[in-house]
């Protein structure tokens, strides 16, 4: 591809990234039959009676990691992404592949204009100043 | 709604998330002004371009895009146990705006922000929030040595429509960020009450 790149021993370079693409952990996927609902606010809950997700061969070391950070405190998938140092849509496959195997549900962000009042930005407003 | 602390075997709290993107021309204070008001040092969110699922037409221009990533700040504001807010930096390269498609559906406003040094780094922001409809204010962020200008010339300059509220500002002030995100607020408020009235009458 590049012309700088013929002269040097390996095939890649710092530029390249890790070695191992993030995608090797959704196994090469890249959506899941849940992503359209997985805005980067939606909230990722850990489900109260989930099993042990280290007992499940199925899970990757990520999804158990989300499992129990979800456990404690349900977290948006922008702040799991930050967290896990995961590409967003990285994060919305395994979140997804949860979600199908019930460790979790997702809460999706309502839009503001399908809130059913004006209250909910009367509390923003308020909680600002109050800041 | 529930509340309570999450306790061992209580339900935790599920809260409510609202988010409010920052805009403007790259070196502005988008960040800067995330951090005045987050209760977190700003995270950092990526996405990588490599997506299969994203349309080819939103690749248009990128070169070398397997190795690309997008990078997006953001902040967190607990407002109540059950209600919070996320502030994102939108990125700045044109190049990137796919992503602003996603980050702006379901946004609750904008704040464009501005340097008086270079207007012209936040035109396409002011036309992408204006052409989406999606409720935005203008933030001048003042900075040290930087001419002043009277707020009507800069919203002439801008080509502002009249209900688009301008502020002058400073991103790193937390008193002063907070002014401008409750008028995000309060200018979607009126936006949304607006879009009623034409719907009944």
């Amino acid at each position: 591809m590049s012309a700088d790149g013929q002269g040097r021993s390996h095939w890649f370079d710092d530029e390249a990234g890790p070695v191992v693409r993030p995608y090797a952990m959704t196994r090469g996927r890249t959506t899941s039959a849940v992503q359209h609902r997985l805005d980067l606010i939606a909230v990722v809950v850990t489900e109260p009676d989930a099993d042990d997700p280290e007992t499940d061969p199925t899970l990757a070391p990520e999804h158990v990691e989300i499992v129990e950070l979800c456990r404690r405190t349900p977290q948006t998938v922008a702040e799991l992404s930050a967290e896990l140092d995961l590409p967003v849509g990285v994060v919305r496959v395994l979140v997804g592949d949860l979600v199908d195997s019930e460790f979790v549900h997702v809460n999706r962000p309502v839009p503001p204009a399908e809130l059913p009042d004006e209250s909910i930005l009367r509390d923003v407003i308020n909680g600002l100043r109050a800041l | 709604m529930i509340f309570g602390r999450s306790e061992r075997g209580k339900p935790p709290v599920e809260p409510v998330t609202l988010k409010i993107l920052v805009a403007g021309g790259f070196g502005v204070g988008k960040t800067t002004l995330v951090g005045a008001v987050s209760e977190i040092r700003p995270l950092r969110t990526e996405e990588l371009l490599t997506e299969a699922g994203r349309p080819v037409d939103d690749l248009s221009g990128v070169e070398a895009k397997h190795t690309t990533t997008v990078a997006m700040d953001f902040g967190r504001i607990s407002l109540r146990e059950d209600l919070v807010l996320y502030l994102f930096g939108t990125p700045g390269q044109e190049r990137f705006w796919f992503m602003w498609d996603e980050l702006s559906e379901g946004a609750l406003g904008a704040v464009v922000l501005a340097d008086t040094r270079r207007l012209q780094d936040c035109f396409a922001a002011v036309d992408y929030f204006e052409r989406r409809a999606i409720p935005f204010l203008v933030g001048v962020n003042c900075f040290e040595g930087a001419p002043r200008y009277p707020v009507e010339d800069v919203r002439r300059a801008l080509d502002l429509d009249d209900h688009v509220p301008l502020l002058l500002c400073d991103a790193r002030d937390r008193e002063s960020v907070k002014e401008v995100l409750i008028g995000v607020v309060e200018h979607a408020m009126r936006q949304a009450a607006r879009h009623r009235e034409a719907l009944t009458t």
